[in-house]
């Protein structure tokens, strides 16, 4: 059986890995010239945080995180689980109740517990919430290393692939559409969620899992990605545009991290980037059925966190026709 | 049988006495969830929080039309004149409406109006046709400033935004209505819970405008629900005229008569 996928994010790459690794033929059709820069994975913060996300996630999403936490191990050796921390500044102390009214598998930690788990952050927090189970990963490397992975497994990747609307799906057995708000024309219903995000570089400070500052209006979360380096994310700004950056957004993640350690102040900027998540209006992955494609969207801000889960159900469905009706629409 | 009452803003009626903010819901969906669950004939939208240009939140602005509500956008997160100015022309390009909440804030930590900068903006809408609400402290003043400015609505806060602290200043919030008996008056921020809701009608303001209280409750639908009633409750009341607190007890059966039994 042969079987195509379109567009090479996360979403894409899971789909082709894991049908390659149920034995199908699959070429993976890009119609961008290298992987990453084209889609919205390549800016994401890569946090595998299923229980945090339950602040303003349905459980949906802690369902297909969970499980995705495991792929992900499996997959990529470079996927972290050193849990996440949630912390909340003096005055902003009531975000943290609020978070952990609304989210699961959590543990409070007082001051003494926040610097052994991270010995920089000591003194700066009397408390926070600690996710023990969840864990992160760069997501360049994931894409890269599955990229590789679906070589191995005698997967093909075209770059420059035409997409739409004549795409190259010659002789395919199936077709499975992973490409994000270019399905907008098919799934009308889709909408953009703009993000914005900076990787800045700080070799003086070490954290050893990514950390959420709360904030009443901007929570921004703060991730590892090694070597010095941390990528700060990210606006949810309500937009299908993936303009550049503004000021606003770029004073309010810096100033965020600045408030989570002095030293920030002292980091280099070494990236700005900005990119369109593809949302349905309730914010939850789909699997739809159109014609004789399979469409893989709405990923939103959990493109790592879903992916692996939906691209099991995807396959499940077209190798054995059963169906998984809490994604399917 | 209770008589019509409607609200009457700048000549349009409304049944419902509630306002609905749209920012911070979990989701679009549970955003329309939440807004048939209120009731709401009026919701409000911030152009600046939520798209970064008037092309550019085409997607939500198309879910928020879908709601088959009357729009009110606002200029939030605005902190000059000219902001809120040109804020407000976007809005009126976007969803074609006369109608802003004119927003000015002053400083970002308790987010409290530039009560100067609001009236300079308003009575600069107000000019070009803008239809405006601003939304204000409870300075008596300030109010009169507004009025003359040329607007015909008044959104009084209850207290800062997002605090969720209900009415701050009863006190002036009552010296505030009984100034200006003619004038709509909203309640615009600060409300937490419903019983702040039924407060605030009771003590004959025109309706509240709710929008963090019910977006970042665990269950936004049933919240927005809870405000729907305790906001009709709250009318009902003022409408019914509540008894007027005394300082000692006042038996509810009369004493006169009742047997003495020595």
């Amino acid at each position: 059986m042969r079987a195509t996928v379109i567009g090479a994010g996360v979403a894409g790459l899971a789909c082709a890995v894991e049908l390659a690794e149920r034995g199908l033929a699959v070429e993976l059709l890009e119609r961008t010239q290298r992987l990453g820069s084209g889609c919205c994975s390549w800016y994401a913060g890569g946090m595998l945080a299923p229980w945090c996300e339950l602040e303003s996630a349905e459980p949906l999403i802690a369902e297909l995180g969970a499980e995705s936490l495991s792929w992900w191990r499996e997959k990529f050796p470079g996927t972290v689980l050193g849990g996440s921390l949630v912390v909340a500044h003096g005055r902003d102390r009531g975000e943290l109740k609020h978070f952990a009214r609304r989210t699961e598998r959590y543990e409070w930690l007082d001051g003494q517990a926040i610097a052994a788990l991270e010995p920089d952050l000591a003194g700066r927090f009397e408390r926070a919430l600690y996710f023990r189970e969840e864990g992160h990963l760069d997501p360049r490397a994931a894409l890269a290393a599955l990229a590789q992975r679906l070589k191995t497994l005698g997967g093909r990747i075209r770059y420059g692939a035409a997409t739409a609307p004549d795409r190259e799906t010659h002789g395919a057995d199936s077709i499975i559409d992973c490409t994000g708000l270019a399905a907008r024309q098919v799934l009308t219903d889709l909408r953009g969620v703009k993000g914005e995000m900076l990787v800045v570089r700080l070799p003086d400070l070490s954290l050893s899992r990514p950390v959420r500052v709360l904030h009443p209006r901007v929570p921004v979360y703060i991730v590892p990605r090694g070597d010095g380096h941390f990528m700060i994310g990210a606006t949810m700004i309500e937009s299908d545009q993936a303009t550049r950056i503004s000021a606003r957004s770029m004073l309010e993640l810096l100033g965020a991290a600045y408030a989570l350690h002095p030293s920030f102040g002292e980091a280099e900027i070494v990236e700005i980037g900005t990119g369109v998540r593809p949302a349905f209006p309730d914010n939850l992955p789909r699997l739809c059925r159109r014609a004789d494609t399979l469409y893989v969207n709405g990923l939103y801000r959990h493109g790592f966190l879903a992916a692996p889960a939906l691209a099991r159900r995807a396959a499940d469905l077209l190798l054995t026709g059963r169906e998984a009706p809490e994604v399917m629409h | 049988m209770p008589t019509p009452d409607s609200l009457r803003l700048y000549g349009v009626e409304l049944d419902s006495r509630l306002l609905l903010g749209t920012a911070r819901y979990p989701s679009p969906a549970i955003l329309t969830e939440a807004v048939k669950a209120s009731g709401a004939q009026l919701v409000t939208v911030s152009l600046r929080r939520e798209a970064a240009g008037e092309r550019a939140g085409q997607g939500f602005w198309s879910l928020i039309r879908d709601l088959g509500v009357r729009v009110l956008p606002n200029t939030a997160a605005c902190h000059s004149v000219k902001e809120a100015v040109t804020t407000a022309h976007m809005a009126r390009e976007v969803f074609g409406t006369p109608w802003v909440k004119l927003e000015v804030i002053g400083e970002d930590d308790t987010l409290q109006p530039d009560v100067f900068a609001l009236v300079e903006a308003a009575r600069i809408l107000a000019r070009e046709g803008f239809e405006v609400f601003p939304y204000t402290t409870e300075d008596l003043i300030c109010a009169e400033r507004l009025l003359e400015a040329g607007c015909r609505v008044l959104m009084p806060w209850g207290s800062p935004i997002g605090s969720g602290r209900g009415l701050n200043n009863l006190f002036g919030l009552k010296a505030l209505r009984a100034r200006f008996p003619e004038v709509p008056m909203l309640i615009d921020a600060g409300i937490g819970v419903p019983s702040h809701a039924a407060q605030s009608l009771e003590l004959g303001f025109d309706a509240v405008l709710i929008n963090t209280a019910v977006s970042q409750a665990v269950d936004p639908v049933r919240m927005a629900g809870a405000f729907a009633r305790a906001v009709a409750a709250g009318r009902e009341a003022y409408l019914a005229g509540p008894m007027e607190p005394r300082d000692m007890a006042v038996p509810s059966t009369p004493v006169i008569g009742t047997a003495f039994l020595g």
